[in-house]
């Protein structure tokens, strides 16, 4: 009798019309020690559901909650620092001169010793004549070239 | 979303997350890549899952696409994956399917059938979920289900009743 559920049940199962817990029937029946000798084929295939059934995943899952960057969040620190700047920069007494001629001493000193400065400069990069004497040297070879023109005559 | 929430939802089905993925990649290490590589979207997403109508049965189908992805960038690479190519190291499941030699037939004989209906026998018969879901993992509508399943299963019984009867395998 019972038997004869499990064949009928096998019938439905192989038509995939039957239900879970049918299935359930089903494996319990197959995985037990009582099965029929003409049955004995699904044997391997309930026990193999249930052993995959039982595998399980081992690794740990890995959430790391990176924070993502925020880009905004730069664009904030620059207006903030230039705020800053404006609020510190505020112009102070820079040494403004009234009257006129003092101030044209002052200019006139500073820009001195500004000429100064470039003349002392300008004066170690004279050493660049050196250079232009080397390439007058090699004007020796404009003669080569005069040379060679009269051996090579220019074909007219 | 704190992460212990977000763990209460997806213990329960990331075994079968990770199963799923290695019924498709076969490489035991591949499919747990794949389940590490799911949960993290799942992570990464948090702000939706409350939107998800199924949590479970959208992962599902997020880890069978996943896996159909790899597979495809694998084989873009010639690189093709075979059991041989990985080796299993954890012993312990795997040496007790081949102890059992008849029920390694079966995996065998899973194994060689098409990709749907191999999916399929892994959602139905193995992890035990509805037609419905089922139909809602794999985008399939029921009937379609059901006659893969049902294809499925004849081979599989055809197989070894042959096995069983004659020996071949």
């Amino acid at each position: 009798m019972v038997l004869n559920s499990i064949e009928k049940l096998l019938e439905k199962y192989e038509m995939g019309e039957t239900s879970l817990k049918e299935e359930q029937v089903l494996k319990n029946y197959f995985t037990s020690d009582s099965v029929a000798p003409h049955l004995e084929m699904y044997k391997p295939m309930f026990a193999y559901f249930l052993v995959s059934q039982q595998e399980e995943f081992t690794k740990a899952i890995p959430l790391k909650s990176k924070r993502i960057f925020d880009y905004k969040w730069i664009s904030v620190a620059a207006v903030a620092i230039l705020m800053l700047g404006i609020y510190f920069n505020n112009p102070r007494d820079v040494g403004t001169i009234n009257d006129p001629e003092v101030a044209f001493n002052e200019v006139s000193k500073s820009l001195a010793m500004i000429s100064n400065h470039m003349n002392k400069g300008t004066s170690t990069v004279s050493y660049l004549d050196e250079v232009n004497k080397g390439t007058s040297t090699l004007e020796y070879l404009t003669e080569i070239e005069n040379t060679t023109r009269i051996i090579f005559k220019p074909n007219k | 979303m704190t992460q212990r929430e977000f763990l209460n939802i997806v213990m329960p089905f990331k075994d079968k997350v990770f199963r799923l993925a290695k019924r498709i990649l076969i490489s035991t290490e591949e499919a747990e890549d794949a389940t590490q590589e799911v949960m993290l979207k799942l992570w990464n997403n948090k702000a939706k899952i409350a939107e998800y109508r199924n949590v479970e049965a959208f992962s599902m189908t997020m880890t069978k696409n996943y896996c159909f992805d790899k597979l495809k960038s694998k084989q873009s690479q010639n690189l093709k994956i075979v059991h041989s190519n990985y080796e299993d190291k954890h012993t312990t499941l795997q040496r007790q399917v081949e102890l059992n030699d008849s029920v390694s037939w079966v995996a065998k004989i899973i194994e060689e059938l098409p990709e749907q209906q191999k999916l399929i026998i892994q959602l139905r018969d193995i992890e035990e979920y509805d037609y419905d879901e089922i139909a809602d993992m794999l985008n399939m509508n029921q009937t379609a289900v059901r006659v893969n399943l049902s294809r499925a299963r004849k081979t599989i019984r055809e197989k070894l009743t042959n096995t069983h009867n004659y020996g071949i395998k």
